[in-house]
This record gives C-alpha cells, sequence and structure tokens, in this order.
C-alpha cells in the first residue's frame, strides 16, 4: 500500500480498472456507431437497447439451454445482429434517401420497443449474471488486486476494436466498404452489390453491440434500462471524437472511461457528468471533434 | 405545380382562404368548451405539453433543428418555478416568470454550444447536455432528489385571484398557452421566421446571402427553449409538482413523439400531438410498461408511414395550410 496526491493506491488502481472497464464499453459501442453511421447515414439510437439484448441473450441461453458464457459470447452477438438483419430489411432501408433524422427518430422508437419489452417480461431489477468458473478469482499485482474477468474484458473489447479498424483500414473488404461510404452508385457500378454490403454493415455493428452486452452482463446485473443510460454518454463520447475516424473512437472510447474513472477518485461528486462537460469544451475549443473533419 | 393544374385550387373556397384562421378559432372553442365536459386538469396538463409541443416545433419544424433534449428547459423550468413558489413565496405568476427565466438562460448556455455542430450532431448533443442536467438535478439539493418538489401552492395571481379555484387555473392557463401558441404564429409569419424557413431549406445559399445564420439559429433556440420553460413552469403551478420525470431523456422523446404525431412543422400539429399522446397515456396507464412499446411503435409507423402527421395529413387532404 502507498499513497499518491493522498490517494490509496488501492482506490486510485481500482477506480482506473472501473475506468478502463467502463472504456472498453465506450469504445466497442461509439465504434459500432461509428461503423453504422459510415454506411447508412444513420445515427443508431437503438445501440444501446441491442447492447442491452445482447445481455439478455446471453442470460436467456443460459436459462433455456445450459450453454454457459463462453457460447454465449458467440451465439448472442449472431442472433442479436441477425435480428439487426431484419430491421434493416424491414425498417431502415426505406430511409436512405430521407433526412438522416427520420434514421434517428425511428431508430429511438426501436429502443423503445425493445426496453419496453424487456421491462414487461423481465421486470426493471437487474437479473444476476455469474462469471464464468475459468476466469473467477484474480491476483494480485502487488499495487492492486486485478479480478480475471475485468481484464479479460479490456483485452477482449481492445482486440475486437483493433482487428475491427484491421479489417476496415487494411483488407480488400474493407477498401470496398470505404469505398461505398464514400461513393456507392460509383462502387455498385463496379458490380459489388452495396446494398446487402450495408445490411451486413448494420448486422456487424448491431452485433458488436450485443458483444459488448454478453462481456457487461457479469460485471453489471443484467436490466432492461442498461442500454439506454449507457447509449446518452457513448453519444457525447462520438460527439468529442468524431465519427469520422475508426481510431479515434477507439481511443476516445477507453480515454475517457480513464477520465471517468480518476474523476471518482478526486472529485466523485462529478463522475456522472464529466464527461459531458468534456463534450461542451470540445465543442469550444474544437468544434469540429478531437478526431472529426468539420460537420 | 401540381396544385395549379389541379380542378379544387381554381375556386378558392372561405375554408382554402382562411384555413389557419377556421383552425384557430375551432381550438379556441374547443378549449374554452373543453373544461364542462372533461376532466379540467387534464386539459390544462394537455394545454402545458401543447406548448411545449409547439416550442419544439419552433426548431424542427422551421429551422430544421431536431434538439433530443428539450426535457433539460421544460424540467429546469419546472423545478424553479415550483422551488420559488413554494420556498421563495413567490406569486404564481413571478414563479411562472422564473421558470420561463430559466429556460431562456439554459437555452443560452445550450444552444450556443450545440448549434456549433450540424444535423445528426447537434441532436447527440442537445441530448447529451440535458442528461447532464438531469444529473446535476438527481444530486441538488433543492431538486428534492427522487421525491421532487412536492405540493407547491398554486397561490393567488397578482394577489387577487385564487388559482386553488379550478376555473380560474384553467383560465390562468389558457390565457399562457393561447399567448404562447400566438406569439410562435408571429415569430413563424415574420421577416424572422423567414430567414428560419430559408435556413432549413438550404442554410449553406442563406449564408452565400449575408445572413448569419449561426445567429438565427440561437435566437430560435433561445426563443423555443424559453417557451418550453413557460410550459414547465406552468405545469409545475397546475400540477403543484416539479419532479425528475421531467428532466430525463423520456420526456424529451415524448415531446419529439407528440410534435411527429401531430405533423412537424404544421401550426396546429404539436397540439393535435399533445392531446393525442396525453389521452393515450392516460387511457392506457393500466396496462403499465407496454405504453413505452407502443409509443416506440409510434414512432415506427410515424416515421415509415405517416411522416406527415395527423395535421399535416389533414392538410394535404383539404390542401390548405395548417
Amino acid at each position: 500500500m502507498f499513497e499518491i496526491f493522498g490517494i490509496p493506491s488501492q482506490a486510485l488502481f481500482g477506480q482506473l480498472l472501473i475506468g478502463l472497464i467502463n472504456g472498453s464499453f465506450y469504445a466497442l459501442l461509439s465504434l459500432g456507431l461509428a461503423v453504422i453511421f459510415g454506411m447508412l447515414n444513420i445515427i443508431n439510437f437503438s445501440h444501446g437497447a441491442q447492447y442491452m439484448m445482447g445481455a439478455f441473450a446471453a442470460y436467456l441461453i443460459l436459462q433455456y439451454s445450459g450453454l454457459g458464457y463462453w457460447p454465449a459470447l458467440i451465439i448472442a452477438p449472431i442472433l442479436v445482429g441477425a435480428t439487426g438483419i431484419i430491421v434493416e430489411r424491414l425498417f431502415l432501408q426505406w430511409l436512405y434517401k430521407l433526412d438522416h433524422l427520420y434514421g434517428l427518430l425511428l431508430t429511438f422508437g426501436l429502443a423503445l420497443i425493445f426496453e419496453g419489452v424487456a421491462r414487461n417480461y423481465f421486470g426493471s431489477a437487474g437479473l444476476p449474471y455469474t462469471v464464468p468458473e475459468s476466469l473467477q478469482g484474480g491476483r494480485n499485482l502487488g499495487f492492486m488486486f486485478l479480478p480475471n474477468y475485468r481484464a479479460w474484458v479490456i483485452v477482449a473489447s481492445l482486440t475486437v476494436c483493433i482487428a475491427t479498424w484491421f479489417v476496415i483500414e487494411r483488407t480488400r473488404l474493407g477498401a470496398y466498404l470505404r469505398a461505398a461510404t464514400e461513393n456507392p452508385t460509383l462502387v455498385r457500378a463496379f458490380g459489388i452489390n452495396v446494398p446487402r454490403m450495408i445490411t451486413l454493415t448494420y448486422g456487424f455493428g448491431v452485433a458488436l453491440a450485443a458483444f459488448a452486452g454478453v462481456m457487461a452482463a457479469p460485471i453489471y446485473n443484467v436490466s432492461p434500462q442498461m442500454g439506454s443510460e449507457l447509449i446518452i454518454v457513448v453519444f457525447a463520447v462520438v460527439v468529442i471524437g468524431g465519427m469520422g475516424s475508426i481510431l479515434g473512437a477507439i481511443i476516445t472510447g477507453f480515454g475517457l472511461g480513464v477520465i471517468e474513472g480518476l474523476t471518482k477518485v478526486f472529485f466523485p461528486e462529478a463522475s456522472n457528468t464529466v464527461v459531458f462537460v468534456i463534450m461542451a469544451i470540445v465543442l469550444l475549443v474544437r468544434p469540429a471533434g478531437l478526431f472529426g473533419r468539420r460537420g | 405545380m401540381e396544385r395549379v393544374l389541379d380542378p379544387l385550387t381554381r375556386k378558392p373556397s372561405a375554408l382554402r382562404a382562411h384555413g389557419q384562421t377556421i383552425g384557430f378559432a375551432v381550438m379556441v372553442i374547443a378549449l374554452v368548451v373543453a373544461p364542462f365536459v372533461t376532466y379540467p386538469l387534464f386539459v390544462m396538463q394537455a394545454m402545458c405539453f401543447a406548448l411545449f409541443a409547439c416550442a419544439f416545433n419552433l426548431l424542427i419544424g422551421y429551422v430544421g433543428l431536431l434538439s433530443f433534449g428539450h426535457a433539460l428547459y421544460f424540467g429546469w423550468a419546472s423545478y424553479l418555478s415550483a422551488y420559488s413558489a413554494k420556498v421563495w413565496g413567490f406569486p404564481p405568476e413571478l414563479a411562472i416568470l422564473t421558470g420561463t427565466a430559466t429556460g431562456a438562460v439554459c437555452g443560452l448556455i445550450a444552444g450556443s454550444l450545440a448549434i456549433r455542430r450540424q444535423g445528426i450532431y447537434f441532436a447527440m448533443i442537445t441530448l447529451a447536455l440535458a442528461q447532464m442536467m438531469y444529473f446535476f438535478a438527481v444530486q441538488a439539493k433543492f431538486t428534492g432528489g427522487e421525491d421532487g418538489i412536492q405540493a407547491v401552492p398554486r397561490g393567488h395571481l397578482f394577489g387577487l385571484i385564487d388559482l386553488r379555484n379550478e376555473m380560474a387555473m384553467y383560465a390562468l392557463v389558457l390565457v399562457i398557452f393561447l399567448g404562447g401558441f400566438m406569439f410562435i404564429y408571429r415569430i413563424i409569419h415574420s421577416p424572422f421566421g423567414e430567414v428560419l424557413k430559408a435556413i432549413r431549406e438550404n442554410e449553406t445559399r442563406a449564408i452565400s446571402l449575408g445572413y448569419k445564420t449561426d445567429r438565427y439559429k440561437l435566437v430560435a433556440f433561445i426563443l423555443s427553449a424559453t417557451l418550453a420553460g413557460t410550459a414547465g413552469a406552468t405545469k409545475a403551478i397546475v400540477l403543484q409538482l416539479a419532479s425528475l420525470t421531467d428532466v430525463n431523456w423520456p420526456m424529451s422523446g415524448e415531446v419529439v413523439l407528440m410534435t411527429l404525431v401531430g405533423g412537424l412543422g404544421t401550426i396546429f400539429g404539436p397540439v393535435a400531438g399533445a392531446f393525442v399522446i396525453l389521452a393515450m397515456q392516460f387511457k392506457l396507464a393500466p396496462i403499465g410498461e407496454w405504453v413505452l412499446v407502443i409509443q416506440g411503435a409510434i414512432f415506427v409507423a410515424c416515421v415509415l408511414l405517416f411522416r406527415r402527421g395527423i395535421v399535416g395529413e389533414l392538410a394535404h387532404l383539404l390542401r390548405i395550410r395548417l
């Protein structure tokens, strides 16, 4: 035990860890929002609800088929991603020619439906989901105690974020995607099925949210409103980072999580609002966002 | 262009020439009769929400700015109005003015931040700022946390009229609502309002014509927030309650829904939408959380099939402006 700025190291590193965990979720969700916005030009307001659906999918998979955390980590994102594909085909595809705002309104409506249905069937209280056996316990690093599961969440989300960045920025598939974002008509003329690409992009973005939801299930309780509060913070993260850059979204997500964690140590009253305050400051100093292009 | 070819438009009828006047007359008569046929408290509450929705519509319908955080102005005005009436002993007219001023100040601050970005970012910024102020409301002592500010005295208007009398209260709310409604009508039909519409249609072009569009947008934002404040402040006096519900994000969503259902960019739409949505909430109260699902479904249906809203459809059918 030692002290830093009069704060016991345990508390400081503990909050830093929580900050990194929150940051992982901010990064995963804002990454999904950015990918979806790039292709569909829609801000996916139901992203929080789809994160919640991921957590509930893991819970239900455990209840009804007895499959635990590891299978759920694969199956839940696929299932929720599939519902995303249905949503895109049924609803979103009709909106691309309209003002962006209609996409926001429609996905807001979907978020209300998803959250309402979850509340009806599961109530507002949280449901517990236990940490998988292989990740229980933790290790003492000397200056702090590190639970294994939390270490896993940080590593896994970093890996997924970087893999997504790699696919979009460094592979042929990603090149098609970026090209279709810039000029869909021209990309179609080259014989690439852009509408299908759009559908799959939305499915992938939603699956990312669900993946975050499954990882969140053992940390927070599984509850219907877990997504709606998170998504508003993620919006602020997106405003700060700007949606133009994938790497920017990842860095901003983790960075803000850490800042939030540190605020909890030094000035706990402001920990809920610090992200919004930073957003206001960024808007004053750099209106286009840290990594954004003007617009 | 189609309209010129239409045989109907060749004979201008009284309805077509005076659509808005007739609509206004119908609305006033309905609101004067309403307290005698239904619950006055319900109609008062609906009028507060109608003014709130009209204020919101000023931004989305006439400047094309979607604010997803209007609960901030409504809710904080409601708190300050309730607090000043209960703790400082302000008479109702001063309490409502205090709330209105709160809306204006919040609008000035939030607006000058939000107009720095366009479109989708504007919506996210307003939502985030509103959420920040929601957390302040949760933590601040004077808001009473989960309990809110209860048992706010209605007091005596100008020290004379006892507002505990339901009809006196009703008359005051009616005057405030109609005053706010006509003020918005005036704004929309003024040269200032024409510039706002020009910004909505093509901001770049408005800038090239020499308009400082940011200033116009900010003034419109402040006006909208101020009137939302009036609505929230009046609501606090009517229901004698200010609570966290008024500042939380679902309230911001509700005012969007009311305006969307009634008709974006129509004068009467937000009023119709507010009455429809509130009536629905009252009727559906027994089924609990399903209300949320139904509201979501209405959002989806409106966006996909019914973008003009009730009043917008009606105006389209009758080929008039409402």
